[in-house]
């Protein structure tokens, strides 16, 4: 129906269209970390893969190898971001405690506070009065805090604005960013471009007509239009989304120049996209559309890094081998330890193989994307000691 | 037939299933989709969130707009089937569909749209999103005989937003608080928030028993009760088998299981048992068992939010169609259904 549906729609595949690649190349997370080039580094991937926790493991590891980084999460788990040191939802980077100033690498972190990184924006765009009828604004106040789509945008300002400080104190010279757990995992692309089309809009330039004076442009199309929406979101409704139009205005054009600016950002050669995913055929699927759809807006992937991958050591007993001994077993003695750990080993077998399958399937269709496999660890991560491992996985 | 528990949730029309991403809800919602319409009901499965995961599932083409039988149960004595429809739920189309019900706006409908309309409300205006899907839920759970080509259900099964979303979602009438004050869409808000917050439906949470997807279990649980909303029950899922018992499991932890028995009873079992592969075996043995200790934690943690709760077994050969008949057989055993 409209251009920026059918952009997040994807109907196409891109790929190599014949290909045997059986195994991916291995993603050097270090070579990647360790060069001076990178520069901005954005996780992305479906809900529930552990991006939060791999962009925090790949920061620490950075600035344990002398970067000056600073990472932005999105939504870490309450223990994480205690252990750190990032409760306080203040939308300021703070040094993490812990991190050893070795090779003058720092560690610094932040949690997104989606509200306070709009009223930045408004507050630094609109001259203080404007700026205070925008915040009062009930269509304002819906669209910074529920509006989904709003975190995504947000979090993009939000590099945005480190990346120009970072240049401007020298104080960084790596941003990691975690991406909202969206229901696309896409979504974070588009907003911006969502913005500016929204922005650009007929129906915007319609409400904004009668504001900005003569009567001609109140056709018969826009008068249809109009009394349908008073019929069905009532007058009141209508009045506050023209004067919300109205007093946004005047930031629009600011508003679509940072879009664009952000976008390039995201392009340019410094910038390194890593999707993460888990080996379910859910998460490989969506970083398989992540992937292609990174690649056709020319955006730079560095690779796909695998959470939680099952390992079972190399064992001549095969998942059936192992259920065909334990029934053996069972048979004699119901309560059998050793029947119980064939089991388990017939069940680990068959997850990795399916697993493997996932991996292989993808490497075939993506072969020109490095991967990264991470063992899944025993427990869950949240302290430093933790995404020191999990960093120690990741650079394999 | 396996002797079922009897349901837990008989006066339910509505089973809006949550989850944290990752924890399998949409595999839950279909698999209590077909445990209800294995009783004989005539069930609506609906997805919200534009991911065509309910086709994957079954196997079927992408969903349109409108309701498609995708399952049938096989008859009963008395010659009844219960079926699975499933609707994919957008909200442009059920704005247009909206419109054209409630104001037999068919031309206006087409300028809306013409002008970015349909687009602004769906994408940008706060809220109408949510509005506009909960509110075709509503309808779907809300026909009767005057409808006369509708299709009338026994019991409506959402796939719904993740559970950090969700109270936002079904508390629509808060999120347009401040924007539509009076008027038809915030009455229309109002009668959908009177179904959600009535007996007739219950939330229900999907969790695995980790750390994160539990606290989030918690949080989302506190925050539906202070909202009105009625919690349903929390189904773990994915657990892992139960193939040692509590002591073994404790001598896998401390390293302490009996290599030579184990190498014996290997022997026996006509297994060639290198030390490579007892190693093997002890090494899985104790990962397991750590992990298992960490699900007792969980689990002890999911008891204490004093709502029913079923569980859940990992497919080792992951979800397919068989796999989501054995999850609903799981669940209808468990009186879920």
């Amino acid at each position: 129906m409209s251009p920026q549906r059918t952009s997040r729609e994807q109907t196409r595949r891109v790929g190599p269209l014949a290909s045997t690649g059986k195994y991916a190349a291995a993603l050097d997370v270090d070579a990647l970390l360790d060069d001076p080039a990178t520069e901005i580094v954005v996780c992305c991937g479906s809900g529930g893969v552990g991006k939060t926790t791999t962009s925090a493991a790949l920061a620490l590891r950075a600035a344990e190898r002398g970067r000056k980084v600073v990472v932005l999460t999105i939504d870490p788990a309450r223990r994480l971001a205690q252990s750190m040191g990032i409760e306080a939802l203040d939308n300021t980077p703070r040094p993490v405690p812990g991190v050893p100033a070795a090779n003058g690498g720092s560690l610094d972190a932040m949690m997104l506070d989606m509200k306070s990184t709009f009223d930045e924006v408004v507050e630094g765009q609109a001259s203080p009065e404007k700026a205070k009828a925008i915040l009062e604004n009930p269509f304002y106040v819906a669209l910074s805090t529920s509006f989904a789509g709003t975190q995504e945008y947000m979090a993009m300002e939000k590099l945005g604005q480190l990346h120009k400080d970072a240049k401007k104190t020298g104080k960084w010279d790596l941003i990691v960013v975690d991406t909202p757990p969206s229901r696309s995992a896409l979504d974070f692309l588009d907003a911006p471009e969502r913005l500016s089309s929204f922005l650009d809009g007929r129906f915007i330039r319609l409400l904004l007509a009668p504001a900005r004076g003569p009567a001609k442009l109140m056709t018969a199309g826009f008068s249809l239009v109009t009394n349908a929406l008073t019929k069905i979101l009532g007058a009141q409704v209508l009045r506050d989304l023209q004067t919300f139009v109205a007093a946004f205005d005047t930031l629009f054009g600011g508003f679509r120049q940072r879009a664009q600016k952000t976008f390039e950002l995201l392009q340019a050669e410094g910038t390194a996209f890593l999707v993460v995913a888990a080996p379910e055929p859910d998460a490989m699927r969506e970083a398989a559309y992540f992937v292609e759809r990174l690649s056709e807006d020319q955006m730079p992937l560095a690779g796909l890094v695998v959470n939680r991958a099952s390992t079972t050591p190399e064992s001549t007993l095969s998942a059936d081998g192992a259920m065909a001994a334990a029934e053996r077993l069972r048979a004699n003695n119901g309560e059998s330890l050793t029947a119980g750990l064939l089991r388990l080993h017939a069940d680990r077998a068959r997850i990795e193989a399916r697993e493997a399958l996932l991996r292989e399937r993808f490497a075939a269709a993506h072969p020109d994307v490095p991967t990264a496999v991470v063992p899944a660890l025993a427990t869950d991560v949240h302290d430093l000691g933790g995404l020191r491992q999990i960093g120690e996985l990741l650079a394999g | 037939m396996s002797p079922t528990k009897r349901s837990d949730w008989p006066k339910v029309r509505v089973h809006v299933v949550t989850g944290k991403g990752g924890t399998g809800k949409s595999t839950v919602a279909a698999a209590l989709a077909l445990a209800l319409a294995s009783t004989g009901k005539n069930v609506l499965l609906c997805e919200v969130e534009g991911r065509q995961g309910i086709a994957q599932m079954f196997d079927v083409a992408p969903l349109p707009y409108q309701e498609r039988r995708i399952a049938t149960g096989l008859s009963d004595d008395h010659g009844r089937a219960g079926a699975v429809h499933a609707l994919h739920i957008d909200a442009e189309s059920a704005l247009l569909e909206y419109l054209a019900m409630y104001y037999k706006l068919g031309r206006a409908g087409r300028a809306l749209d013409r002008f970015g309309v349909i687009d602004f409300a769906t994408t940008i205006a706060p809220g109408v999103r949510d509005v506009l899907l909960t509110g075709k839920i509503y309808e779907a759970s809300n026909r009767n005989s005057r409808n006369k080509n509708a299709q009338q259900y026994d019991a409506i099964v959402v796939d719904a937003p993740p559970t950090g979303r969700i109270t936002q979602f079904l508390n629509v009438t808060n999120e347009l608080a401040g924007l539509a004050k009076v008027g038809p869409i915030k009455n229309q808000s109002d009668t959908v928030m009177t179904l959600f917050r009535s007996p007739k439906t219950a939330v229900h949470l999907v969790t695995v028993l980790e750390e994160m997807p539990v606290q989030e279990t918690a949080d989302g649980v506190t925050e539906l009760r202070a909202t009105e909303l009625p919690v349903g029950g929390v189904i773990v899922n994915l657990v892992r088998p139960r193939d040692l018992d509590a002591d073994d499991l404790a001598a896998a932890r401390a390293g302490k299981i009996d290599r030579g028995a184990v190498a014996r009873d290997l022997k026996s079992a006509g297994v060639e048992a290198d030390d490579a592969l007892i190693d093997g075996l002890l090494d899985e043995a104790h990962d397991h068992a750590e992990r298992r200790a960490l699900e007792d934690t969980q689990r002890a943690l999911v008891d204490e939010l004093d709502v029913p709760h079923y569980e859940l077994p990992r497919l080792p050969g992951g979800v397919d169609l068989g796999g989501l008949y054995e999850l609903a057989a799981a669940l209808k055993e468990q009186g879920m259904a």
